[in-house]
Formats: structure tokens, sequence, C-alpha cells
């Protein structure tokens, strides 16, 4: 449908090439020759297509319900400036700005994404993205083993659990073991023998995500932060709800040398999973080892700043097996979405955002544990989400809640056994207190017991 | 700020405009944080500006207009498959229910998504001649990785550690290798022939019981097709070794020839390349990784499986009579590559571009995208070396060498010229084996007067670079900016704003 | 620039001079010409025992990365510590304030397996 050639120009240009007809211009060997019937959808007229593409986007009824659902990928509001702006044809359709003299405009929006990240995170510099946090996450960890030659990691088991697994998948390829943080009483990361572990010297980097899986906040002491620097362990801080930025203390403030995080929340659709957007952020030190793409500010031949793909030697397209990291393609036009939403917000706008967050999931918190039979399964400062222990199997009682049109939150049970009885739930600024009404009168029925006034 | 007095362009950056407290409205105003939390956990300050919304609709439309994209003109970037995006692609993956749908909605919430998922991995199967495919993985290279993950773990189930080696041949795009070292594998890379293809005499010296993967592609990055591919598999197989596709050249071959019929056992496709995933500046991308039977248990988490519903209306569409849901319980998996299921919304963009062609569609695109790199590359010979003067397929390889011995003039100086005649450059200085090397891939959405003009403009500059070399080495003279300081740019790097 | 006399050289393009048990190393012109403006070089640790001809750090440039390899085997005793301000000096001056690591010679340490300056010079000017 989208090739223009009439049959004229089919015609002319076999005729300037030399060859019969298309069949034997495309022939290939006989041993090779496809045989088979191909087993692929008939074609569709435009309209026809969104027919079939609307008839399946209503068999999505999860996209409709009332939702508490976070762990990683949040419902935050897109102001529809972002997407006007953002599937503007040049933008939407532009390659890699290798040719930075009719690109200056994407780089110079990358400029200004990496900025961000650096403000956000409080380090010096960031990189134009990466896939997501779970590959920024492994991606760090790489940068750590070549910083100090280490061949194993610590990581928090508070860490989203697909993070640590994506993390597992790549240090299986490199043959580095993974060691784990355990998970204290009060839902925060226990590092009591933090110090004792680092001072061997065996771990390339410690991994502590804040705010962590559960919604905590979850920062290391300056007793932890010390022992790490001084046995030359990197610590990586991980943010999977990067709006924690424009609130909390930044990942610098507390000793992380590199920040591995996602910017989904930042207008990136939550689209089943993707695609996102991650980023690393690393003080001076890690540039050298920082992977994917940089974009740098210059002079052109006329003596005008302009902006440019810079230090490309560390990419795999000029080192190849010695290249750090493989990335090629990033996530450019979500980091431009990113980069929007920021500029949008502006600081009084992400503060506001972020009130509103605190103030709903309080809201949530405080409603759902008056209910018999709901406690908070923690206690520590949380950002915009809460562990609710309902005491009974949470699977079951997920279930039930979606039978009355409510998701209510993500069984932890599912990654973490010990807390089988409980569900992961995030408030965002776009729950409702309705919202939260209608999920405390279901769980109510579904937990079996009256509220308490 | 640039150097072309009509440059209305131009923007600061978005830092060095607007005042604190020129807010939005986006959401209501909120209570102080320290209302929530103590002050020792919040940070002292936000330095980020605000600016009204016309000004940031400025600031990025005026940025927009200092970009190319395929939008704007053509493309002929070899081995990136730089085709028309259509645009009902992003109203389909815009739809609420697709774009709001959360990754941890329950299955039987999310049956359209998987349906999606699971009609679009069937088609590859059936397009590409694999056993099963995995969405998983986020972009060419990612998926590079994911398998040679699971060339590994596939040995390594099979006691057979002693596989070490990746073959690569040296015309192979730099993902390869680079992979390959994020597994732990040695690079062998193999010197392609004189005709530019692996030579099987030339393979058979390197592969023996340490061969763990070969990895090709096919047609080649200089447009050729590896005709002794399936000696070269057999050969591969006969040592024990696998065979890797990359799929950056699959647009070549659609309803034509399948990887699988060639014997590869695993592969890759860059849906922002043959599918139209739009290519966004650079990313996201798209990287679904595809097996033959013997490695499927091996592929990343989670894998959408289907059955037959209990109750199925017989009248409708086969996938319309299945039920699906995500199956995480893969013991032999390597393992997920990426923090959720796939870049779902890609996948909508991928399958309605199929839905478009049906599977005559998708045999003509490739058929029309080898008709235009012909077409171009017959004109083209008249006046600048190819080194294969033969049928190219997808793209071909054109040298400035002869011109810059003759003239001074180089590939680049040929890449920039082409700029200020409103097209974007070629693919430059890949392969390395070809010098001077220009890279050309019109793709099959480009009509045949866009090609004329481009053949047109090549023609005039490289006439001019005979006459007038000045001219073209002074290239780009009408863009906003003229030809960067790249080693200022690495020598003293500034990568961020700060204030003051 | 014609090779400088005093000098030996590697097939990779290095250059050594040895004044008794000290080796002084560094790229030569057609390498640095080859590369193009340097803007990074990664250099072997102080006190790294090498062997001769082993890759023991990186050239970047602009375009390009190359492995430095060393023409003769040694203890590092020395690097340049100039490169990382200012790489621009291998391009400029690569004999002389371009040099990149002294070594003090192994036992037995060889000058075998390199060339002569009238032999480099053949070798780029094919």
């Amino acid at each position: 449908m989208y090739t223009p050639h009439t049959d004229k120009d089919i015609r002319e240009m076999l005729e300037a090439i030399g060859v019969p007809s298309l069949e034997k211009l495309v022939e290939v060997p006989e041993p090779v020759k496809l045989r088979e019937h191909l087993d692929v959808v008939p074609a569709l007229a435009e309209s026809e297509i969104a027919r079939r593409f609307e008839h399946f986007a209503k068999k999505n009824d999860g996209a409709s319900c009332v939702s508490f659902l976070g762990a990683g990928a949040y419902r935050h509001y897109s102001p529809p400036a972002i997407s006007v702006l953002a599937m503007r044809g040049e933008f939407l359709t532009a390659y890699t700005p290798y040719q930075a003299e009719v690109s200056q405009g994407y780089l110079q929006a990358i400029y200004e994404f990496q900025t961000y990240v650096c403000l956000l995170t409080g380090l010096d510099i960031a990189n134009a993205s990466v896939y997501d946090g779970a590959t920024a996450l492994a991606e760090g960890a790489i940068m750590a083993i070549n910083a100090n030659g280490r061949k194993k990691v610590l990581v928090s088991r508070a860490i989203h659990p697909n993070y640590r697994a994506v993390l597992k998948t790549y240090c299986d390829g490199l043959d580095v073991e993974i060691d784990e943080l355990a998970v204290r009483a009060d839902g925060t990361t226990d590092l009591s023998d933090v110090a004792a572990r680092v001072a061997t010297r065996a771990y390339a980097c410690v991994a502590l995500q804040s705010p962590n899986f559960f919604g905590n906040i979850d920062t290391p002491g300056v007793a932890a932060q010390q022992a790490i620097k001084e046995s030359g362990t990197v610590l990586i801080g991980v943010v999977a709800e990067a709006l924690a930025l424009a609130a909390l203390e930044t990942p610098a403030s507390w000793g992380a040398e590199i920040v591995a995080g996602e910017a989904q929340s930042f207008g990136v659709p939550v689209a089943y999973g993707g695609p996102y957007v991650g980023f690393i952020a690393s003080s001076k030190e890690h540039l050298r080892r920082i992977p994917g793409r940089l974009v740098g500010k210059t002079l052109d031949v006329h003596g005008n700043e302009a902006y440019v793909l810079t230090l490309q030697a560390r990419e795999q397209h000029i080192r190849r097996e010695r290249a750090t990291s493989n990335i090629c393609t990033n996530q450019a036009h979500c980091a431009l979405i990113a980069t929007m939403y920021l500029a949008l917000m502006g600081k009084t706008g992400l503060r506001d955002v972020a009130s509103a967050n605190l103030a709903r999931s309080r809201e949530l918190a405080t409603r759902v544990s008056s209910l018999r039979g709901c406690t908070l399964a923690f206690d520590a400062p949380f950002f915009n989400e809460i562990v609710v222990n309902v005491h009974q199997p949470a699977k079951d009682v997920l279930v039930k809640l979606q039978e009355r049109g409510i998701l209510g939150g993500v069984n932890l049970g599912r990654y973490y056994p010990e807390y089988a009885d409980c569900i992961l739930m995030a408030a965002t600024e776009l729950t409702s207190s309705a919202d939260i009404e209608a999920l405390c009168a279901a769980l109510e029925e579904v937990v079996n017991v009256p509220a308490r006034v | 700020m640039s150097r072309l007095a009509s440059d209305h362009t131009a923007s600061p950056l978005i830092f060095e405009t607007g005042q604190d407290g020129r807010a939005n409205r986006y959401v209501p105003s909120g209570a102080p944080l320290t209302d929530f939390l103590p002050q020792d956990v919040l940070r002292s300050d936000l330095p980020l500006p605000d600016n009204s919304e016309l000004d940031v609709v400025r600031h990025f439309t005026r940025l927009s207009q200092r970009t190319f994209g395929i939008d704007v003109g053509f493309y002929p970037l070899g081995s990136c498959t730089m085709k028309y995006n259509p645009r009902v692609n992003d109203a389909m993956a815009n739809l609420p229910q697709i774009r709001d749908l959360h990754p941890y909605a329950p299955d039987e919430l999310a049956q359209g998504a998987l349906q999606i998922m699971w009609e679009l991995e069937r088609t590859f199967c059936s397009l590409f001649g694999m056993a099963a495919f995995s969405l998983n993985p986020s972009a060419g290279a990612h998926a590079e990785l994911a398998a040679l993950l699971i060339a590994k773990a596939y040995f390594k189930d099979r006691g057979e550690t002693e596989r070490d080696k990746v073959i690569v041949p040296d015309t192979a795009h730099g993902t390869n290798p680079a992979s390959a070292a994020m597994c732990g594998f040695k690079v062998i890379s193999l010197k392609s022939d004189e005709r530019g293809r692996v030579g099987v005499d030339e393979l058979k010296k390197v592969i023996g019981p340490d061969t763990a993967v070969c990895m090709m592609t096919n047609p080649n990055t200089l447009g050729l097709f590896e005709d002794h591919i399936h000696e070269i598999t057999k050969a591969v197989h006969d040592v024990g070794g696998l065979m890797y596709y990359d799929g950056a050249n699959a647009n070549a071959l659609m309803g034509n020839a399948r990887p699988g019929d060639m014997g590869f056992d695993l592969m890759h496709l860059n849906t922002h390349k043959t599918f139209t995933i739009p290519h966004g500046g650079g990313g996201a991308g798209h990287g679904p990784v595809g097996v033959a039977a013997h490695l499927v248990d091996f592929l990343p988490t989670p894998y959408v499986r289907a059955k037959k519903k209990a109750s199925v209306d017989t009248n409708a569409a086969p996938s319309d009579q299945m039920e699906f849901w995500l199956d995480f319980d893969r013991p032999k998996s390597i393992g997920p590559m990426r923090s959720f299921w796939s870049n779902f919304a890609h996948a909508v963009r991928a399958l309605a571009y199929i839905y478009a062609n049906g599977a005559e569609g998708l045999t003509k695109v490739s058929q029309l995208a080898v008709l235009n790199a012909n077409y171009i590359r017959v004109k083209v010979r008249e006046f600048l070396e190819t080194p294969y003067d033969e049928i190219c397929r997808h793209e071909f390889v054109a040298s400035a060498q002869e011109l810059k011995k003759e003239t001074g003039v180089r590939a680049l100086d040929i890449a920039k010229a082409l700029l200020d005649r409103g097209f974007m450059a070629p693919t430059m200085y890949f392969p390395l084996i070809v010098p001077e090397c220009l890279m050309i891939e019109p793709t099959e959405t480009e009509s045949k007067e866009t090609l004329d003009q481009f053949i047109e403009g090549l023609r005039e500059i490289v006439q001019t670079a005979k006459s007038n070399p000045d001219a073209i080495t002074a290239a780009p003279q009408y863009t906003v900016v003229g030809r960067l300081d790249e080693t200022r740019a690495a020598r003293q790097p500034d990568l961020r704003w700060s204030r003051g | 620039m014609a090779q400088p006399a005093d000098l030996l050289y590697s097939k990779e393009h290095e250059w050594v001079k040895v004044d008794g048990q000290v080796a002084t190393i560094g790229i030569t012109d057609y390498a640095q010409n080859s590369l193009g403006d340097i803007v990074y070089v990664e250099l072997p640790k102080v006190g790294a025992k090498i062997a001769q001809f082993s890759s023991v750090g990186v050239v970047e440039s602009v375009k390009a990365v190359s492995d430095l390899f060393t023409p003769i085997g040694g203890e590092v005793t020395e690097v340049n510590a100039e490169l990382e301000n200012d790489p621009a000096v291998v391009n400029r001056d690569p004999y002389g304030g371009g040099w990149m690591f002294k070594l003090k010679l192994s036992d037995g340490a060889q000058t075998g397996g390199l060339l002569s300056p009238g032999d480099y010079d053949k070798l780029v000017s094919e």
C-alpha cells in the first residue's frame, strides 16, 4: 500500500537495469527458494485495520478498570501538548543524528534531556538514554565492573524483581556473580553487614533502589556510604519512579556514583510495558565507561554553537568487540517525550504532582489500614506506593477485587514468598478519592469484615 | 546563534528561558512536601526552569524545524531501511485501551494485547521460517545479545562449554562483535572474498569444535546475496555450531527466501527497519528474536502462549478463537532482557503494517526495494565507482576512492554536499572493507521521481567535484550550522548545561 | 616527517628509545596521522609488567580507536600525565612531548623483532 510504483515505473526501471521481470531480479539460488505458503493475515484497507484494532482494544478491559497498579510503571497525567509536539514528523521520523548539521533540533533536545537527568540525580554526566530502568542497572553494573575489575555485584533484594532478573541475564553472559542484601522487617534494605561485606573488596558495586520496590525510602546512612566508598566499591542508585527525584534528596547526596533509572513517569504511556526510557547518570570519573550515545556542545566551522554526537569512540560502531556495551539504538523518542514533560511541568508543576502523589498515597494508606483485616506491612517513610497486608493470600483477594472491576495492585507473593499475604498498591495524582472509596468498599466485602469507622 | 541571518528556528536552551513561578496548571496546586515527609529526606531545591506552555511549544516546534526526517526528505541510508512510517500505525498504538493498559493487568483483562503479540509472533515465524519468536528485546543489538545468550545457554545445557568462539565477517555491523564480547565469546573476524561474500573454504579454516555461533546477514552489508549460504550453514552445523542471522537486511527478501530455510538457527528483526516503526531520532526500537525448534526453551521470559477457547465461534478468525496468557514458568529461559514484556506499542505498529500488506504486499515490498536499489546503482555507476558490479539486493555500495585520488573530494564531502541539496546522506565509511564507502538503500516507499532527483543531485556533485572541488569540500553551506568541530567536542566534553 | 634516527620501530607503528635499562615508548607520526585528532589515550598502570608486543592500552581519536602495543617488554615506571589534559600533543609532537610511557627493561628484553628507521620508512611508504 505504501509503494508508489506504477506499472510504467516498474517497466522503465527494469529496462534500465536490464532484467526482464521483478521475479528474475530477486531470484535466489534453488536450495533457498521459498516454497511454503506464507501464513500471514490477509491485507486490509486502512478503515478495516482500524476496526480490527478496535476489536483488539475492546478485549483490554484492564485498561479501563479502577487501578492501583504501579510496580515500575506509573499512571501520570500527560499534557496533550506533549503528543502534539512529539508526533511532529521531523521528530518522529528522524534517524539517529549522525549528520549533525541537519539534526541540530534533535541534538539540542537530547542535550536538554541529559541536563535534566543530571539536575534531577545530582550527578555530572548523563547519556542520551538506554532501553529502560532494568537494562540501565545492568549497564551500570558493567560500568562498575570495568572501573575496578571485580567480578561480583551486591544488590538489594528490595530492588524491582524484574530489574534484578535482567541484571542476572546480563551477569550470566559475563560470568559475574550476584549476591543479595536482605530486606528488613521495616521494608528497607538490611545494611547492617554491608561494611564487612564490601571490605573484602570482592564487589564491583552495591546497588540500592530508593524509593524501593515496596515504595519505601531506602537510602544508606553515612557509615555505610563511607564503607562502600573506602573499599573502592561503586554505589549505584536505582530509580524506578522518576517522579520521586523531584521531591526526595538526590541519589548523589546519599553517595551514588552511578544512577540507573526509568523515566517512564515523565509522560510516557504505560502501553503494556513499553517502550519506556532508561537513563544512566554518573560522576565525571566514569565518563569513558558510560554506554550509549552522548550529545555534546561544540562550535561549527563558522564559530557558531552547535550540538553533535560525541565520544563515539566508546561505542560499538567504532570499538566493535572492545566496546563495553553493544547498545546502538536507544530510546530517543521517549527521551524526547520525557524532556517535553519536564519542560512543560517545570519545577512548580513537578512539585505539585509530587505533592499530589504523596497526599493520595497517604489517603490510601489511612483508609485501607482503617479496614479490619488490612494493615500496612511496613512503617518506613514512603513515596507513592504502599504494601498492604490482607492477612490471607493476596492472590485470592486480588481476583475478588477484579470481579468488582478493581485492579487492587500487585501480589507481592509473586516475587517474595514471605509476603504472599501482601499487595503492592500505588496512588498517583490520577487516583481520586472516589477510587480509594471504591477500593475500600470492595476490600471490606472481600476481606469479609465490616469497616471500623 | 547560527550563521544564517534568516535562521528563525534557533532557540535557546530550555534552561535559559523561563521564570520561577511561571507555572502551567496541569494539576492542582499541592501542599508543601514537608506536610508529608521530614525535610531531611527531601531535596533542598529543584533547579528546573518554569516555562509557559506557549514558550515550550515554540521551543520544540523550532527544534523540529531544525531536524531532518523521512517526512522531510529522502534518506538513502544503507542498512537503516528508512521507509515511510504510516500514520495509521501510531493511531492504533494510541487507542486508549492499548496505550493505557498496565503491564501487570491480569491476562484475562489483557487478551487484546496478548492476541496482538501472538499474531505478530506467528507472522514472523511464517515470514522468516522460524519456530518461535520472543518480542522481549528492545532493539537489534539487544536481540543479538539475547540470541548469543541463548546459544551460550544451549551449549551449557548440552555440556559443550568449550565452544567459546563467534565468527563474524569483516563486513559485519559493529554490534555483532560487541554483543559477542558481552557474552564472554571470543570474536574471530572472517575476511570477505573478492566477490564480497563469505568464502566457504575460508570459513572452514576457522570453524571447529570450539565454534559456538557464526553471525551473518543475508544479503550482506554490501547488499549482495550470499549465494553459498546453504553450504555455509551446513559447514557450521557439521562442526556442531549455530548460525545466527542479523535481520537488519530483512527488507530484501520477504516472500522470496527465509533465513530458516537457509539453515539459520537464530535471528533477530529490527522492526524499526523492515516494519516501519518510526526511528524517532534514534529509538525506541524493537528487536524480536527468533529461533529454530531446538532453541525455543531458551527464549527470553515471558513467552506468549495460546490455546483454543472452550467455546468458539468457528467463523471467527483463527486467533479470535484462542485465549492467551504470559508464560513465566520457563526453567531453561535465559531470563528477561528488559523490565516488562516487550516494547508493546511497537508490536502494535508492526502488526498494523502487516495488516496493511498481507503476504502479497510484503512480497511486493521486498521486490520493489530491490528494484529501487538496482535502478539507482545502474545510474550511479556511470559516474561513481561501484566495486561490486552485479545485481544487488535492497542496497549497494559506491566508493569515492577514485574521486578522492583525482580531486581530493571524499565520501564525507559528497555526503555534506547532499545535505545542501535537501537529501540525507547515505551511510558513510561502512562496511569497513570498502574505502571511501557510501552505502545506499532507497527502500520501496520512494518514487522513481525521487530516485531520479537523487541520482541527478549526486551526478552534479561529482561533476562539481571534478571542476571545482572547493565547492564540495566547503559543504554544507545551506544548513543552519556548518561542519562541526568534533575534535573539540571530544577533547573538551560539554555534555550538559550548568547554571552560571 | 622522516623517522628519527635514534629510535627503533614496531610493525604496529610504535617507536621506542632505549637508554640503558630504560625505554621510552610512543606512537609514530604515521600512526597519529592515520588516527586523526587524538582525544584520549588509555595508558598502562605504573608498576604493570608487560610483555613485548602485548596490548597495553588504547589510543582514541574522534572516529577511530587503536590498540596500543608495547614494542619491548618490562615494568612500567612512568606514564605521561600530560596526555590526560592535552592528548593533542601526540598529534603535534609524537616523538617528543607525545611520549606515552617509560619502562624498566626486563631481563633479556629484546630489541629483536623491531625495525630500524630505514626499514620502518619502507613499511609506511608502501
